[in-house]
């Protein structure tokens, strides 16, 4: 068998053990509300930038447009709970569809963009989304949507008195959309998606689609941060353009992606990891009169990373590991020269 | 029985403003055969590989492949449908191993894993390229580029090979061993259309050569025929050194 | 009609501001194929600089901007040598960013220490002075700002055409390596091109102060207008950017006067998507 495919079982394994221990142990360890709210935040936000990384990442295809996504995932199951009072649930499968056809209709014109002019093209997008929305009447503009008081419980996806099933939604959502990614590392699509990543000539000349294959991975890719939207509109009890259609939302899906590692199937969740925490154990920390001080950490985090190691703390820890199998290889040849003749 | 051409080109005409790449040039290759496209440095050979590849938009003429015309068609569809090329600088995807390289091209006809995974193995040996299967395509020697590059165009399982200058920068051994993989692979029924600067690798064993020379087809033929084609050994050496060359065969022009 | 042709003012003064920041932005996207997404912070630095001035010194915009044109100039230097340097031969990505790294850190410092409270300059030479040509009015800081900020452009391109400096300065846009073959010191042509490019924006955030308020946020807008006004004009252009910018000077003050104010920047992004829709090198890349 492949030796690449092998170690990525390797890592994929580790985790799935290590799910597998948290999901029965957080309610009796966890009893504080306020850290189990940044365990559902980094979950949420490792699922988004996740279903960034596919098209981001692995696609190669930079774009800063994926908060309109998230928005408009948030704003389909708004709109059910608030507009029309019903379950959210047929409003976040229409957001989620919504959502890959408005990225299938955006993505054609822009991937004949290259470069600069195609991120450029993407911040123009959300910028654009967002002031719509703001003005648009029917989701009630700039007012956004309140969440009224609804019944409590898996049918209306709503709970006020505790967070614990908040923490199993996001985890199956986790676990979904790290699954899909997990396949698609491992089939056709993946490796096409690499190749158009590395060298679109190159894939075309073998036979890629290289359109289509953008097309496709944008479709995913946006179908899913739209569910992560919808999450959070449930989670949040309220949701308006600023909050989820802005140009920060869309860096953060992009910063955790490339702290963590972009390309890689771990690199979500590691960039969450660190910066979902200090992101809210700051804001608690110096909210009032530090103002700023959580973010400006993060921009230094930013810089070095970026700079030193862009593959990010999957780049670092695969260089680790290097080093030590170098270590590790000289060590052996030692041994045998000792040992030998 | 008379069989169709596999590949058609009819009156290509390519302009780049107003420098004229390729004017007017038809051929035909039929199905089984090596034929080769020579001439000197800025005929317009690789210009042709990109108009019959679909990279190029021709501003004049028509391409068939296997009857079907290709003209307007994309380099992915070109190569879907059985003729694919290579380039003359090489395209590695370079951050993925060798193996992986060539599983994407099996993965064409293929989209079963095990399956694309067989017929990359396959031809990983054809290429003889079984010690660096898992190395960084990046990081091998440019010659087993160039095979690699050979190997993934291979593994889409065409029926047309277009190899653009594969064997420059070649050693002697590694061209000896190139040309009998082109032999062999040619006896399992793919054809070839053969870019070469490298005159022992193309002649004996083509079965018809194309000369270009400033964008013109100037010549077609044998091998044997070319070399004393006249026009041919002036566009390689230029009018002076061939008058030069004519005269000292001696009288063999004047009769 | 003079309320179009006052409206056609207004967005030409702002649109030759704008036109100062983009030159600066696509001078270094040209030379380095680096977008610098602290650029608007840049300029935010640069309004702080000159606020301080003269709030606390009572020095006027007039001639404060050389300061703020000096430090910004200084700022860009080092932060080529500190972070674009690394981010040189890695994936364009990086260098974005980290520049948007940087923006934030700047952002931030910003607001932890001067607070997000809106300020500005009162009492300064020009404030409230005005040239009245018919019904029009001239606003003089805006107008001087502008007229300035057009001149610098003018002198930065004739700087880039005309001098040995510039013509080093091309060559190692089109081909870094060939310039250093021939002895150009590219390394230094960057931190300078880096610098210029802050003191650009320097030089605009220094006499805007009196008439534009300072806070953390104010680059934010001035950053996206300058990628929009560079990547419409072209790839390398300044004339380009000129045009763009003015441009979306035009449309920014129609659009927010006959449209609705919320809307003038969604035509902006607009026309953008669509110029780069029939031209996806932007109107005069190369």
């Amino acid at each position: 068998m492949n030796i690449t495919k092998f170690k990525k079982k390797d890592v994929y394994w580790y985790l799935f053990i290590i799910v597998l221990i948290i999901i029965p142990l957080v309610p009796f360890v966890v009893n504080n509300s306020f850290l189990q709210h940044v365990l559902i935040l980094i979950l949420l936000f490792a699922s988004m930038s996740q279903s960034w990384n596919i098209i981001g990442g692995y696609a190669g295809q930079v774009s800063f447009g994926h908060s309109v996504f998230f928005g408009i995932g948030a704003y389909g199951a708004g709109m059910a709970v608030v507009k029309y009072g019903i379950v959210p649930w047929p409003g976040i499968l229409i957001g989620a569809f919504t959502a890959s056809i408005v990225a299938v209709i955006i993505g054609y014109p822009c991937f004949k963009l290259k470069g600069h002019y195609f991120a450029i093209a993407t911040f123009a997008i959300v910028e654009i989304f967002n002031r719509l929305f703001m003005v648009w009447y029917w989701v009630e503009g700039a007012l956004g949507l309140d969440y009224p008081l609804v019944e409590v419980g898996w049918k209306n996806f709503i709970w006020y008195n505790t967070k614990i099933p908040y923490y199993y939604g996001v985890l199956i959502l986790f676990i979904v959309i790290f699954g899909i990614v997990r396949w698609i590392e491992k089939n056709r699509f993946g490796y096409y998606l690499a190749a158009v990543r590395e060298d679109q000539e190159a894939a075309e000349s073998i036979g890629i689609n290289s359109t289509m294959v953008k097309l496709a991975a944008m479709a995913i890719s946006a179908f899913l941060a739209a569910l992560c939207g919808a999450f959070f509109v449930q989670y949040n009890f309220r949701v308006d353009p600023p909050m989820v259609m802005s140009l920060s939302m869309s860096m953060t899906f992009v910063l955790i992606t490339i702290l963590g590692g972009a390309g890689t199937i771990l690199g979500p969740l590691m960039g969450a990891l660190i910066l979902i925490p200090l992101q809210e154990y700051s804001r608690a920390l110096w909210g009032g009169f530090g103002g700023g001080m959580d973010l400006i950490i993060f921009g230094i985090i930013i810089v070095v990373v970026v700079v030193r190691q862009p593959r990010g703390i999957m780049g670092i820890i695969s260089e680790l590991k290097n080093h030590f199998q170098k270590i590790k290889k000289s060590d052996f040849n030692l041994k045998k020269t000792e040992g030998g003749e | 029985m008379n069989k169709l051409p596999l590949l058609e080109v009819h009156n290509v005409t390519k302009k780049f403003g107003s420098l004229i790449a390729n004017h007017d040039v038809s051929f035909n290759i039929e199905e089984g055969q090596i034929v080769g496209l020579i001439g000197p440095n800025g005929a317009g050979k690789t210009t042709l590989f990109n108009c019959i590849s679909g990279l190029y938009k021709v501003n004049e003429g028509k391409v068939l492949f296997k009857g079907i015309e290709i003209t307007e068609f994309p380099p992915y569809r070109v190569a879907k449908l059985g003729a694919v090329r290579t380039f003359q600088i090489v395209h590695p995807l370079k951050d993925m191993t060798v193996f992986d390289n060539i599983l994407i091209g099996a993965y064409l006809r293929e989209p079963n894993n095990q399956k694309a995974i067989e017929i990359a193995e396959r031809c990983i040996k054809i290429g003889y390229l079984s010690e660096v299967k898992n190395k960084r395509a990046g990081d091998i020697t440019i010659g087993l580029k160039k095979r690699l590059e050979l190997a993934r165009a291979l593994a889409t399982g065409p029926k047309l090979l277009m190899l653009d200058e594969s064997m420059a920068g070649l050693t002697s051994t590694e061209v000896k061993e190139s040309v009998e993989l082109v032999k062999n692979l040619r006896d399992t029924g793919i054809t070839f259309l053969i870019v070469e600067h490298v005159m022992e690798a193309i002649m004996p064993i083509a079965d018809k050569v194309i000369v270009l020379d400033g964008g013109i087809k100037i010549a077609e033929g044998k091998p044997e025929e070319i070399i004393k084609n006249e026009q041919v050994i002036e566009a390689y050496f230029g009018k002076k050194y061939s008058k030069k060359l004519q005269a000292a065969k001696g009288v063999e022009k004047s009769v | 009609m003079t309320m179009f042709f006052q409206v056609a003012i207004d967005g030409l003064l702002m649109g030759m501001v704008y036109a100062l920041v983009a030159s600066g932005l696509s001078l270094i996207w040209g030379v380095m194929d680096v977008i610098n997404f602290a650029h608007g912070e840049f300029l935010m630095v640069a309004m702080y600089v000159s606020y301080w001035l003269g709030f606390l010194m009572k020095v006027d915009p007039i001639i404060s901007w050389v300061a703020s044109g000096a430090f910004c100039f200084i700022l860009g230097a080092i932060t080529y040598r500190l972070i674009i340097r690394q981010c040189l031969g890695g994936p364009a990505l990086s260098a974005l960013l980290a520049t948007f790294g940087l923006s934030m850190i700047l952002k931030n410092i910003c607001l932890n220490r001067f607070s997000p409270n809106y300020r500005i300059l009162t009492g300064t030479l020009l404030d409230g002075k005005k040239i009245l040509l018919g019904d029009l009015i001239f606003p003089l800081p805006q107008l001087v700002t502008g007229l300035s900020a057009l001149a610098i452009v003018f002198i930065i391109f004739y700087i880039i055409k005309r001098t040995r400096l510039g013509w080093a300065i091309q060559a190692t846009a089109m081909d870094k390596e060939a310039a250093e073959l021939m002895g150009i010191k590219t390394d230094w042509i960057f931190a300078f091109v880096f610098g210029l490019g802050g003191a650009c924006v320097g030089i605009a955030g220094g006499l805007m102060p009196s008439y534009l308020a300072v806070h953390p946020e104010v680059g934010g807008l001035f950053s996206l207008i300058a990628f929009i006004a560079v990547a419409m004009g072209g790839f390398g252009s300044i004339p380009g950017a000129l045009l763009a910018a003015i441009f979306i000077g035009l449309i920014e003050a129609f659009g927010g006067f006959y449209v609705a104010p919320v809307f003038k920047y969604v035509v902006v992004f607009g026309l953008y998507i669509a110029v780069v829709m029939f031209r996806p090198k932007g109107l005069f890349g190369w």
